[in-house]
């Protein structure tokens, strides 16, 4: 069965492009609107799977869309919402994640131009994963960079982490870095290791855990 | 008692110390009558000595009334001429005549500058009429305490008693003529309205050009960098898609791997573009406003800051992205410079003034003059009125404090006016209270009692007589009732609606 997804951004050009996207991949577009209150009532009512939001929407042109994703996830929380923007904060990126409940994505605009990369991060925070921008994540790291355990992570490791806290799985990772799958499992529990983290095998958990000890070391 | 003891006392020290140096004065104003009768035979060369030695009294005369007495007497001069400019010739214009030194135009403009100064001639006012205006101000108190106790002596002793009542009356009326001195002074020595106001549009329109200017550079930059930037980016996309065009149906291979290029320059272009954009406005300015724009950019530098902001209502835009900018600077400076581990930015608001202070823990020593970046701010700052302090003492810590004086326009308080009816009753009691209160109140009152038999227009009066107290009493009743309505009112008014705030909450 195909996934329902919410599209909301006021470009109609952009809008019209997401929908094809999607619905060439076998996604099921239940609303796509322009408006940050059209939003907020189709996320209520129609309770998809999934919902691709702009951060900046009409009436305010502000972050009326990152509000109404936000205020939809307190009422129906872990909805999956995946929220694109032309620019990347990690303030936002903060709030998005502050429930703890996953199921979130923010990524750059440009992102969709690799169509393939983009269904994936779609998909991935259908299924409760998260999606974080590289920029984000690089961000993150620059802002941490003299923190301690950091520093003695290997370049590889941090390599690793860095594709770990954009919510990869470790199958994904081990692709993209020309690795066997258990030598990224290798790395990751040395990643744990150092920075005195808990182990999990649930994917979604530890990307949260990632993300959260990111957030607190920058303080 | 012993406090007014002392007040006297000083007051009548401070009166003989000043009254001496008005009355000294009388040579400085010869010296100047002298001048300008000189000046009548055409003898400028004293008029510019004369001026000197009479700003300098002046001068003092103001130190001395804002140290002494407590009232401010800002200098009222207009600021002086700046240094002649040589043509490109090498040589100095002044009107239709050339110099070959700047000597003689730099005259000029000095003289023309001392003689067209209304202050020049409110000083010369000042000091014709100090020795009379001082001596008579300063040294009757003295006067009064003296002769009044001298009084038994050289008149009669049964003048004694009121020899006491006048040496009282000068000492405790010492202080209060002291204090009519120091108004004086400042009638005549402090700027007028309109030269406060000449000030004022001579430095907005220093701070107009400087910011025309700075904007013209902004506008360079962007142009500068969208030409060399995105437009040319587009540019050599449009002629990939051109090649990509060709060579679809010949070799799709090829095809592929220009598209790929395509999308890697659209993708270089929008990263350019955005970075382009934060500097022009944040993004996260125009969604959020200061507060959180702060925090993020706090969140992007690899110090540790703390931000704590308490604002009632969001400034205008140019305001926050002044603000903002000048923020990002001191971040900056402190990461680069100062060596610093930790920044607490703190920004809040007092009535209309907006404060941000910004402390690091780095080594300090920062100036101004040193990097462009602080002189910078202080530009981007002096648009709206803002100044920068900074604290940066060798060894740190720095304090950086911006302080916006009306940058918050929106918070006007607004208080609700009375109802028509109670405008009514005020200006009622203001404008008649005194008819039932004096002539129909307090005046009968004083002729019944002294038994004089006089009726005129006085109501009370005309009664018979059983009527006539309650009536004068009723007048008086009705007009202390009137003032204190006229009084009570808007306080009232006042204390039950309070000054609302003009503007909406922050987010």
């Amino acid at each position: 069965m195909s996934s329902r997804v919410v599209i909301a951004e006021d470009l109609y050009l952009l809008r019209d492009g997401l929908v094809r996207l999607l619905q060439a991949h076998g996604f099921e577009v239940v609303a796509a609107v322009e408006s940050g209150p059209e939003l907020l009532a189709a996320l209520t009512t129609e309770r998809p799977d999934v919902a691709v939001v702009d951060v900046r929407l009409p009436p305010t042109f502000t972050d009326e869309g990152l509000q109404a994703a936000l205020a939809a996830r307190r009422a129906v929380p872990g909805l999956p919402v995946l929220v694109l923007s032309q620019h990347v904060e990690q303030l936002y990126a903060r709030e998005l994640l502050a429930d703890g409940s996953g199921a979130v994505g923010y990524l750059l605009k440009d992102r969709v131009f690799n169509a393939g990369q983009f269904v994936d991060a779609v998909r991935r925070v259908a299924a409760g994963g998260t999606a974080m921008d590289p920029e984000v994540i690089a961000k993150l790291l620059a802002s941490t960079a003299r923190h301690q355990p950091l520093g003695a992570l290997t370049p590889r490791e941090r390599e690793v982490l860095e594709l770990m806290a954009e919510g990869r799985s470790n199958a994904a990772i081990s692709q993209r870095l020309f690795l066997s799958e258990s030598a990224v499992g290798k790395h990751t529990a040395g990643i744990f290791g150092k920075l005195g983290l808990t182990p999990s095998d649930d994917d979604n958990r530890r990307v949260l855990a990632v993300l959260a000890y990111l957030g607190a070391a920058r303080g | 008692m012993r406090r007014h003891a002392t007040t006297i006392g000083r007051a009548l020290a401070l009166g003989v110390a000043l009254g001496g140096l008005a009355l000294a004065d009388v040579v400085l104003v010869a010296l100047t009558a002298a001048a300008m009768v000189l000046l009548t035979f055409g003898l400028i060369f004293f008029f510019m000595p004369t001026t000197r030695l009479i700003r300098r009294r002046t001068m003092m005369a103001r130190r001395l009334t804002g140290r002494w007495l407590g009232v401010e007497v800002p200098p009222s001069y207009r600021p002086p001429p700046p240094p002649p400019r040589p043509q490109p010739d090498g040589w100095y214009r002044h009107e239709r005549q050339l110099y070959k030194t700047p000597r003689w135009p730099a005259w000029n403009n000095r003289l023309n500058w001392m003689f067209t100064d209304p202050a020049t001639w409110r000083d010369g006012l000042w000091l014709f009429l100090n020795p009379l205006v001082g001596g008579v101000l300063l040294l009757l108190p003295l006067g009064a305490l003296g002769s009044g106790l001298a009084m038994p002596w050289y008149w009669a002793p049964q003048a004694a008693p009121l020899g006491v009542a006048v040496a009282v009356a000068g000492a405790a009326s010492a202080p209060w003529l002291l204090r009519c001195y120091a108004w004086w002074n400042r009638l005549l020595l402090s700027p007028t309205a309109k030269s406060v106001l000449s000030g004022r549009i001579r430095q907005l329109d220093r701070v107009r050009l400087e910011v025309a200017d700075s904007q013209a550079a902004e506008l360079r930059r962007i142009e500068r960098d969208l030409h060399d930037g995105a437009q040319a980016r587009l540019v050599a996309m449009g002629m990939m898609l051109g090649a990509v065009e060709e060579l679809v149906d010949r070799d799709p291979a090829a095809a592929r791997t220009l598209l790929a290029k395509v999308r890697e320059a659209s993708s270089t272009a929008l990263t350019e573009l955005r970075d382009l954009v934060k500097g022009i406005h944040p993004p996260v300015l125009a969604e959020r406003g200061l507060g959180d724009a702060v925090r993020a950019l706090a969140l992007d530098s690899p110090l540790k800051v703390t931000v704590t902001v308490d604002l009632k209502a969001r400034p205008d835009s140019p305001v926050e992205s002044a603000v903002y900018f000048s923020i990002s600077e001191l971040l900056t400076n402190a990461a680069r410079h100062g060596g610093a581990d930790r920044v607490w930015i703190d920004i809040s608001t007092r009535g209309r003034t907006l404060r941000v202070t910004v402390t690091d823990d780095g080594s300090g020593g920062a100036v101004p003059s040193r990097g462009g970046g602080l002189h910078g701010i202080e530009r981007r700052l002096a648009a709206f009125d803002g100044v920068l302090a900074l604290s940066s003492p060798p060894g740190g810590p720095t304090t950086a404090t911006i302080d916006l004086p009306y940058a918050l326009t929106g918070l006007e308080p607004v208080r609700p006016s009375m109802p028509r009816w109670k405008l009514a009753v005020v200006g009622l009691g203001w404008g008649l209270g005194w008819l039932p209160l004096f002539p129909q109140g307090l005046v009968p009152m004083v002729l019944k009692l002294t038994g004089q038999d006089v009726r005129s227009w006085f109501l009370a009066l005309h009664l018979p007589e059983p009527w006539q107290w309650p009536m004068i009493v009723f007048n008086i009743a009705l007009g202390l009732t009137m003032y204190g309505l006229a009084i009570s009112l808007p306080i009232v008014h006042a204390r039950r609606h309070p000054a609302r705030e003009g503007a909406g909450p922050d987010r």
